[in-house]
This record gives structure tokens, sequence and C-alpha cells, in this order.
């Protein structure tokens, strides 16, 4: 690693201001950036720790019925108390990497990564949350922009998701052997007016939704309305030594099939 | 009663418990005053011409104390090659100079191309940074067979070509297994690849340099199965360092699997510089850099052709290989496709013929060498494989088909050079039926297709040669060192023992097993004995632990040196107990004259060697300290049957297994425990093999599965329930040639395992309609379902 | 440098860190405490996992800045007091859950977390939650034995003859 100041600000607004320092970077949990660093492929003056930040951690169901997660809460808090509310997110959470992972991970963190692969991104996009930041509300919709790619701006961090709770959700994660990401995940996410479709992991933008499932499974939310969908096409999806385009496409539409199977 | 003490007894082991409390001492807690720290900066493109290298910019940089190049290596030796194989022209293999640091030119991603001392490891990073290079970038030559090819690209410009041999064996048999193919009744022929691992001991390399001006003394501490083997090859052929002048120590050392064997440019790089500059120097792998420097496995691409009459008698067997040789030669890389890969293609059957080609090429890759099972798990994959394919296209039972041309006499001359002494293939094969309950599969197969899975079947037999080996057959064979192993056993005064032992335990247990053996030879407790092992200053001349060698010859060395004990014990007891030598019994560390009740005490006795005041000075020296070299007068075989069941999910491709059994045999086992936590460890290789690793390059020869992002280790849940898994050993046909009767158990289930599993697979696509007789390992779900498409 | 205080083992101890220094690297460098060890460097194989706030960390994924003020427990404090082993590292030498022994800190540590959150897990959870932790000796079978005993729970006897 290069070497860098570490600072640990104890609210957002301090962390806000340092992060205004030239090369600046935040850190969530490190579960992805210090790997990165110790690559050597990021080189901060800064990193402004958000763990210290009690204002950006907790779970809470708020009065619109979402779940209102403070960007600095761990996987294993997701896991634990989205478990009564929103199993399906609850279940994500409790999936992602490995316990000690989700003893450091954050949700903020990973959604600010946006690593094509991530688990979070599908639930966020799956659910339509609301991203809150320092500056202001991005919807889900808005907030994607590509691998790794989003709509923060420099030194704007991720103080809140709020996810709103569906009537039935689940997420399914078929793992890459080796870095046990997901090689697809597939989030799916019943509401009222529609079904979500959210897809991670199988596309080189990034995490999509799947708008053909979510038609069919909008007027008929059963594992045969998938049945009658081609497969998407895999010449945008990402082909590498764990799977070709076509594998990931297929595993698209098998596993939106199990997750509408295993909605709860 | 199962044993509580001595050999057969599951004795507890003592290492545990520095292990378990965080007080081991492995060579990256070793910590010289004064150290400096290498940082190699390593080539990130395969092949290149080095046109310049510019430090001048990085040599000012904070904390550097040396910047060290190619020209600074230039009057220093090569890493030698350890073994020399003859070609089926009879002419020596292609050993290209295999420098420290790049001379001139890159050969593989990750070759080191200068090295960076300073202060601290972060310092020579930093500096690493600021060297420019000038490269010219030549293209890469990765696939084997165009490697080959009239005009390619030549991965060594003063070699004629990327050949490094063409072996074939038995050569003379050649004409005869032609013809018996033109004779046979049925032939079966498959395209296989083995595919490329890395062996990835959790504990990655480290090397720490010292040099001790005061007594001109070298000393280096590293990640080593074999000390003094590391000591010789860098003394006498890369630095020109007498062995009295050059120690090397290996601490506890966290997995080896083969690829802690070689000498590596790190350890003669840092021994080096400790000398140059007076202060010791480390260097600690990181995981990424162990993947491109750390000796590869596997990768062979292989025909195999079958051969069977009428009766479906086995008739001939004959293959074409190559043998991926990476850029350079690692130190037995040449070893591994032929002597412990031709060898062993008889297998477990009575094939009178046998012919092997094989092809060994070089490539812009990292080289490759021994990894667990090295040659064996080759040859037993392509021979299963192949013989599983004849059983489903002549529809007869694959268990059938092998017991049918099972070898039944011993001891055995195979037509590929090695005499198998004893074994019992039946018994093994019936042991495996019996725990597998065969009978039951066609219900758990319904229970399976019930759930939308297919579930397959795989059976499999194996026969491997360790205990490596005899030293004057593999110096024929072309090994440039003897394969024994030496032991010093110490008796101390009070009655204590300590064995120094030449090897050296990466995990194995050497500290609890061999203290076993001694204690049940004395009838002494095991906590009378300690082991002595890892450092060249202490222990005799030895060749260190691979090839499931240790107890087979180290032990046999021990035992050798304990009976010279014995024998001189007797003679002080003798004395002492005023009776002749002939009477004297040792039992239960009492010497006693036979049919009498006089007796004395082990005690007493090597008290007595060591204050001789009542002693036979005239006849025998005081002192109780014997040393003896054991060279055994063949392999050991152990052998075995291996079978999984699998549930293929047919819509995503992924495998999961679900029933494993093996049944193995051994020979005598010492320590039961420890056999089976082998057992255990060489199958979950051999499944992470099967269904998950996979070392790849691209085109341009950049390794793509650079860290565990990409390379798929086993993990707990890929290993069948605790309920459904069996590691036998029960069948001992004790080998016949070594005074323990043992046989090695260390590579056997990295060997059986991965045939196992692929005819598992087989089963399962063939059960559910899929015409498919053969997948490339790792069949991982993307290949299955791959394959399942058509 | 930033000074660094945090309790290890029920010992308070301070040092001056760089913020690039990792949790790892102050147990191992400046604490002499080298039972945790570091066998990756993407925060996969999970030799280096310590406990941190009563937590299983990596220690190579966390900077030691960060665990200022905190509890942090590894492996040199795991035994009783009396220096026997505790329940979960007696397991593991009972059942044979360890060769090299590389990867056993983590391993004993990340079953310590486990069971101190689930007291009598599942097989299934056990292997599970063994996900972060690689073993290249054991083929994990006497690991999940260990573990399953360290519980409470019936675990056949080790090389049952």
């Amino acid at each position: 690693m290069y070497n860098f100041d570490l600072v640990r600000p104890t609210s957002i607004d301090e962390a806000v201001a340092a992060l205004g320092e030239e090369e600046a970077q935040p850190l969530g949990g490190g579960q992805t950036l210090i790997p990165t660093l110790k690559q050597r492929l990021a080189m901060p003056s800064k990193l402004v720790s958000l763990t210290a930040i009690a204002e950006m951690k907790g779970v809470c169901k708020t009065d619109d019925n979402a779940l209102a997660i403070g960007g600095g809460t761990n996987h294993a808090t997701v896991a634990q108390e989205a478990a009564a509310d929103f199993p399906g997110l609850a279940h994500l959470a409790a999936n992602i990497g490995d316990p000690a992972v989700r003893s450091r991970g954050t949700i903020g963190g990973s959604l600010a990564n946006n690593d094509p692969s991530a688990c979070y991104p599908a639930a966020a996009l799956g659910t339509g949350a609301t991203i809150k930041t320092n500056k202001r509300e991005i919807a889900a919709d808005d907030y994607f922009q590509g691998m790794f790619a989003t709509a923060l701006e420099e030194g704007e961090i991720i103080t809140e998701v709020r996810l709103p709770i569906p009537e039935a959700s689940n997420y399914q994660k078929f793992e890459q052997p080796a870095s046990r990401f997901a090689l697809v995940g597939v989030f799916v996410a019943k509401y009222a007016d529609g079904v979500r479709v959210a897809v991670t992991g199988a596309s080189n933008d990034g995490v999509f939704r799947w708008s053909e499932a979510e038609a069919a499974l909008s007027s008929d939310f059963s594992a045969g309305a998938v049945d009658g969908l081609s497969t998407p096409d895999g010449s945008g999806m990402i082909s590498d030594l764990h799977g070709s385009g076509d594998y990931r496409a297929h595993l698209v539409k098998v596993l939106t099939k199990r997750a509408v199977a295993a909605a709860s | 009663m199962p044993k509580d003490h001595g050999i057969g007894a599951s004795t507890k082991r003592r290492e545990d418990l520095r292990f378990l409390t965080g007080v081991g001492n492995y060579t990256d807690d070793i910590n010289i005053h004064g150290q400096a720290y290498v940082y190699f900066l390593r080539s990130d493109v395969a092949h290149a011409t080095i046109n310049g290298i510019d430090t001048s910019a990085a040599e000012t940089m904070p904390g550097v104390v040396r910047i060290f190049t190619g020209k600074d290596f230039e009057g220093v030796g090569g890493l030698p090659c350890g073994w020399q194989v003859t070609d089926k022209h009879g002419q020596p293999m292609k050993e290209p100079a295999h420098p420290v640091i790049a001379q001139g030119k890159i050969r593989h991603v990750g070759e080191i191309v200068a090295a960076v001392v300073a202060d601290s490891l972060d310092m020579a990073r930093d500096a690493a940074e600021a060297i420019v290079l000038d490269l010219a970038e030549l293209p890469a030559v990765v696939d084997m067979k165009a490697a080959v090819q009239p005009g390619a690209t030549k991965v060594h410009d003063d070699l004629d070509d990327n050949l490094c041999y063409d072996w074939g064996f038995v050569e003379e048999n050649k004409a005869a297994t032609d013809k018996a193919f033109e004779e046979a009744a049925h032939v079966t022929t498959l395209e296989l690849i083995n595919n490329r691992l890395v062996a990835n001991p959790m504990e990655p390399r480290v090397a720490v340099g010292d040099y001790s001006k005061a007594n001109d003394e070298s000393t280096l501490y590293t990640t080593s199965q074999n000390p003094h083997v590391i000591r010789l090859l860098m003394g006498a052929f890369v630095l020109g360092i007498p062995e009295h002048k050059l120690r090397v120590v290996a601490p506890d050392v966290g997995g080896g699997f083969g690829t802690k064997i070689f000498h590596y440019a790190e350890e003669a790089f840092c021994t080096f510089a400790a000398r140059q500059l007076r202060r010791a120097v480390k260097w600690t792998s990181s995981r990424s850099e162990a993947f491109m420097s750390d000796a590869h496995g596997r990768d062979h691409v292989t025909k195999i052709e079958l051969a069977l009459d009428a009766d479906n008698n086995f008739t001939a067997v004959r293959t074409e290989t190559y043998a991926n040789m990476g850029a350079y030669l690692s130190t037995f890389a040449p070893s591994v496709p032929t002597w412990l890969h031709g060898t062993l293609m008889a297998g477990n059957y009575k094939t009178p013929l046998v012919y092997v080609n094989v092809k060994a090429v070089f490539t812009n890759t990292v080289p490759v060498d021994a990894y667990r099972g090295a040659g064996r798990p080759e040859a037993t994959f392509q021979l299963e494989r192949v013989i599983d394919k004849a059983a489903r296209e002549l529809g007869v039972d694959p268990i059938k088909l092998r017991r049918q041309n099972f070898i039944t006499t011993f001891p055995y001359a195979t037509p590929v050079a090695v005499e198998y002494d004893t074994g019992d293939y039946h018994a093994t094969m019936d042991k495996m039926e019996e725990l597998m309950d065969l009978p039951g599969f066609e219900a758990r197969r319904k229970a399976s297709e019930a759930k939308g899975k297919l579930r397959g079947l795989g059976i499999n037999c194996f026969i491997e040669a360790c205990g490596i080996a005899p030293s004057n057959l593999v110096g024929q064979l072309g090994a440039r060192a003897g394969l024994y192993e030496s032991a010093t056993v110490r008796v101390n005064a009070t009655g204590s023992i300590s064995v120094m032992t030449g090897s050296h335990s990466h995990g194995q247990g050497h500290e609890t097993a061999f203290p076993q053996v001694i204690a049940e030879m004395l009838g002494i407790p095991e906590d009378m004995i300690d082991i002595v092992h890892g450092d060249t200053a202490n222990t005799p001349m030895g060749m260190g632990t691979y090839g499931s060698r240790s107890i087979a010859v180290g032990g046999s060395a021990m035992v050798r040196a304990t009976e010279k004990i014995i024998n001189k014990a007797k003679k002080i007891a003798s004395h002492l107990l005023e009776a002749s030598e002939g009477d004297i019994e040792l039992k239960d560390g009492q010497f006693t004259v036979a049919g009498t009740d006089k007796s004395i005490a082990w005690g007493d006795v090597t008290l007595a060697a060591y204050v001789p005041h009542n002693y036979p000075l005239e006849d025998l020296e005081p002192g109780l300290e014997e040393t003896a070299f054991y060279d055994p007068s063949n392999f050991t075989y152990p052998a075995g049957a291996y079978a999984c069941e699998v549930e293929l999910d047919p819509e995503t491709g992924h495998v999961s297994i679900e029933k494993f059994v093996s049944a193995d045999d051994f020979g005598n086992v010492i320590n039961p425990m420890i056999v089976e936590g082998q057992v255990h460890g060489g199958i979950a290789q051999g499944i992470g093999q099967a269904l998950l690793e996979n070392c790849s390059y691209d085109e341009n020869g950049q390794l793509l599965s650079a860290s565990y992002m990409d390379y798929a280790m086993p993990r707990a849940d890929i290993i069948p329930n605790l309920d459904s898994y069996i590691v036998d050993h029960s069948c001992q046909t004790p080998c016949t040639h070594n005074p323990l009767g043992v046989k090695g158990c260390g590579e056997a289930g990295a060997i059986g395992s991965p045939p196992t599993v692929i005819n598992a697979i087989v089963d399962a696509l063939q059960s559910g309609g899929h015409k498919v007789d053969h997948i490339d390992m790792p069949a991982t779900p993307g290949r299955v379902w791959a394959a399942m498409q058509g | 440098m930033t000074k660094v205080s945090m309790t290890v083992n029920g010992k308070t101890v301070s040092g001056e860190v760089e913020g690039r220094t990792l949790l790892v690297n102050f147990l191992r460098d400046d604490l002499h405490l080298t039972g945790t060890h570091v066998g990756c460097d993407t925060s996969q194989c999970g030799a280096c996992v310590v406990h941190v706030n009563g937590e299983a960390v990596k220690a190579c994924t966390m900077f030691a800045a960060e665990a200022d003020g905190a509890e942090v427990a590894t492996i040199e404090g795991m035994a009783n007091s009396d220096g026997s082993l505790n329940t979960i590292q007696q397991a593991f030498q009972d059942y044979h859950g360890l060769q090299c022994g590389f990867c056993t800190p983590g391993m004993v540590m990340s079953a310590a977390a486990l069971l101190k959150e689930n007291p009598k897990p599942s097989e299934a959870e056990v292997r599970d939650y063994l996900e972060g932790n690689i073993c290249r000796c054991t083929g994990y079978h006497n690991i999940v034995r260990a573990i399953m005993a360290a519980s409470g729970q019936d675990v056949p006897a080790v090389a049952a003859e």
C-alpha cells in the first residue's frame, strides 16, 4: 500500500469536511478497498473511515413501510435486523462474503463501490431503493451507472439506504466458485403495484433490471410465468473463465424462477 | 481394542499444542536484527527482450539499500535441474539456463527482473515502481501443441525448438504395442487434459538470508520440505558456498504439497544479497506473488488408447502426452511426466503391453513441477477414464471390467519397468463395495431424480509408486540426487532420545508418529522421544519429505539406527548383567536375561553408556548414538479403490458430491488418525482438481487465475457430509522390502479422487440422456452446462 | 504516525502506526503476536481471523488505527487461564483438525465466533460458517468434526477402527 493518513470522524459533517481535501477517499468496511489498496491500484492521500459514525449505523422500519439502513451498517447487522420485516434482504445480507467479511463490510460501502458481482446492488435496484447521501436522495434507477460507476460525486457519502419492503421477495445467488461473489444473482421483489427483478453478476453494464420478467411476473407471479420468457441475450453478458455470457444469461432465467418460487 | 501407544495407535499430535496456541515458529515469524527487506520487481509480460533497466531514480528513493538486476548475477550460477531425462533417441533433454534474475530476456509473467533491497518492504516496493524497464515485447508461446510446430516462437533462443524431450517408454515395446492395437477386438480412445494447478500451501513461501562475517557463514531460513537438498543445490550449483559454511533451516512449514521441494530464485537471492550487503535480507511472498512464482503442477494434454480382446481383456495401452514444463526446468520437473508417470501406466492391471510417449514442452508460463501425486494422478486419470469409457462402450459393468483385468499375483513385473512387491486389488474393491452400499444406489438415484437432479456413480482404482526411491535405480533414470533417508538416534544419559532425521514435516505429524515407532521398538513411553528436523546444522544429510516417503524411507532409517542402538545397548546390558549377549532380551524398557528374573532397566543401561565406570571399554566405545542411512530396494505401491456419488443440477450444471468412499491399502499403519487425515486432505485436493481448480493463461501468457478471486480453492462446504464420507485403510498388504511394512499415504487421495469424480459426473450426465463421454477438469457448472447443450 | 491503544487478550497495549498499518501487522510486528497469520492478500483465506469487540474480523483487512479503543482477541489468548487448551483447541487436537497448523489460528477464532453465536450448530451451519477459512491440509472433515465436538454434540471417534 501507498501510505496515507487515516482519520476516523464521529459525525457525518466531520466526515464530509475531511473528504473535502484533495485525494481524500471514504473508507467503509474496507473489505474491497483494502485489497485494492494492497495491489496499489488506488493512491489516496487520506482515508476517511466511516466506521466510527454512530448516526450512520442501524436498521429501522419507516412509516411508509420501508427499511432504512444506515450507510455504515454492516452486513451481519442487516442479516439480523431485517429478518422479521424483510427476510429476502436479510437472507441476501447473510450470504455476502463470509462471517468475518460481514462483520466489517457495509451496505453503503458495497453500493458506493458497485462491484458488478456484488449482492447489494441487486437488492437496491430490485426494491427501487432510495440512496440517501449527505447531499441528496438518489433513486436506485438513477444511481447505478455501469460497472463500478454510480451517480455519487466526489466526496459524497451514502448515509442511508431506504428499501421499500415488498410483499414477497427472494435473492438467488449462484456463486462464482473462487471469489464466492455472485456469478449471477437475481433479486425478485413483489409489490402491490408490480414486480421488480434485478440481476447482478451477469452484465458487462453492471446490475440491471430484467424488464421482460418484471412484466410477466407482474401479471402472474409464478415460476411458470418465467418459463415462457426467452433467455436474455448473452452477448452483453460477462464472459470469463468461470462461465460464458450464454451461461450467465441462462442462469438469469433459472435463478429468477427459483427466486419467484422461494419468495416469501 | 485400538492400541493406545506405539505402532498402530492414534496418538494425538504433540505439535498441535504450539500450533493451537499461536506459538508455532514459521519462517515469516523469524526476524533477524537489522534485517532488510527485498521486493522483487516481476515481469507483467510473458515474453520480452530486456533492452534496458534504469534504476537510477529508484536508487535515490528513501530507505533503498541496493538494487540488483540480472547483471549482478552474471557470474552466479543458475538454478540447477535435479533430473536429466534421456529422450527416445538416446539424447539428453534440452536444459536451458535458469537465471536467478532475468538475463536479457523475460520468459514468463512473474519472472524476477530486479530486486530492490530496502529498510522496509514498503520502501522497497515504492522504489521498485521507480525502476524504468525498456522491454521489447515478443509473442508468447502458451499452447503446447502450437509451441512444437515448426516456426513457433522459441522460448529459448539458444535451443533448436521448444521441445525439451520426446520420451518413449518402453521404446522396445512400441512395435508390439502397435501390433496389439491392430489386432484388438475393441479400441477405446480418449483425449483429455490434466488441468494445471497451483499447490497453494496456506503458508506462502518465505526466505530470510543471513550472513555472519565472524565465521564467514551463511544461513538461509526457508519454507522448505528438504533443507539439505536446498543447501546442496544452492551451495554447490548457484552460489558456490561449501556446505560447512552454509546452513539451511526450515522451521515449522505451513504445508508444501510438493511446491516447497524445489530450489527457488528467491532463496538464492536472499542468501546472496545477505553476503553482499552484510545484512540479513527477508522476503515474504504475498499470495498474488505465489501464483506467479511457485512452481505449478500437472498441465498435461493426453491422448490415450486402450486395446481389448473379444473377452474384454486389456491387451495394450498407448498414450501420447504433451507435458508443460513452463519457461524453465524447475528442480525435478523432467521426472514428473516420465518416471513418475510412465511407470504407472499399467495401473492395477495385467495389460501386457504399454507404450507411453511424452513430449515435454517449453512455454512462456511459470515452471511446472511436482504437486501432490506428481505424475501418478495424471497416469491414473487417463487410465481410469479410458477404462470407464471402454466399459460404457462395451456395455459392461465398470467394476467387473476392472476386476477381470486386475493383477493378482505378486511380485509382479509390469511392462513399464517397475515391480509391484505386494497388493490385493480385489480386497480394496470388495471393501469399497461394502462401504459404498452399491445395491442402494438405484434408490438414491431415484430420490435425486425426484428432486429434478441427476445422480451418478463413479468407480476408480489406482496404484502409485512412492516411498521414493532406490538411489541406484533413480540414478539410472536420470536423477542427479540420491533418494535415501537418514536418521541419527541419540540416546541421552538418562534414557530420553533425540532423533535427528533428514525427513521434514510440513504438516504430516512426524514429531508424533516417528516416536511411536521407537517407543514400540524399545518399550519406552513415546514422550521420552523427541524429533529434531529441518536444520542442516543438526541433522544428518537427508533428502526430505515428498513422494509419500517419510515413514517408508525416513522411518526405515530410524528403525535401522534404533536397531543399532538396541544391539549396542544389549552388549552393555550383557556386561552389566554378566550374561551372554545372545541371552539378552529387550521388552517394555527392560533388558532381561532370557529365562531368568535378572533384568536391568533401559535407563540404567543408557546411564552406563555415558558414565562408563562398569563398562566393557576395551570392546565397546562409550555413548549410545547411532546413525543410519536407508536406501530402499524398491518403491512402495499403495493402491486402492475409490467411489463417489454426485448429484448434478441439470438446470445450472452444478455438481455436489453426496457420498465418497476410499478403500486404501497402505500396508502397515503407524498412526491411523494421521493416515486418515492425510487421505482426507488428498481427497479434498483431488475434488478441488476435479471440480474447482484451474490455473489458466490467456493466449498472451497472462495469468488469469492469479489470486483466490479466480483460483477456486476447496472450502468446507464442497466436502461430503460426515455421514457420507468414509476413508478406510483396513486392507493391509505390508510392503515386503522395508522394515516397517509401510507404503506411505500422503498422495493417495489426490491420485485416486479426480477420476472418481469425473467418472461419476459422466455417469450422471448419461443417466440424463446426455451423450457426454468425457468432461475436462475442472468440471465447473459452466462447463457441465455447456457439455449438456451438446 | 498515529498513536493507537487497544486491549489485546485482556492487556492494554499501544503503539505508533501509519495509516496503512493493518491490524495484522500491528499484532505480528509490533506486539510480536505471530500466531495470527497472513495467507492471502484478497481477504479470503481467513488465516488472520481475530476477534474485534467480540466479532470475527480478518485482521489483514482492517487498519490498526480502526481498532483504536477496541477489544481484540487473538489465538494467543484462547487457552484457559492455566495454560491448558480450551474446549475448541482441545477438540481440534482430539479430532485431528489441523495438520500444518498455518490456517489453524484463524480456524479456531472462527469456530469460537460461531459457537458464541450458535452454540449447537448443525453440520451444514459449520461448513457454511467456514466459508472464509481455507485449509489446504485437512480437507475440512476433521475440522468440522472438531467444531461439532466442541459444541458438545456427538461425533464419532477419530480413526474409528
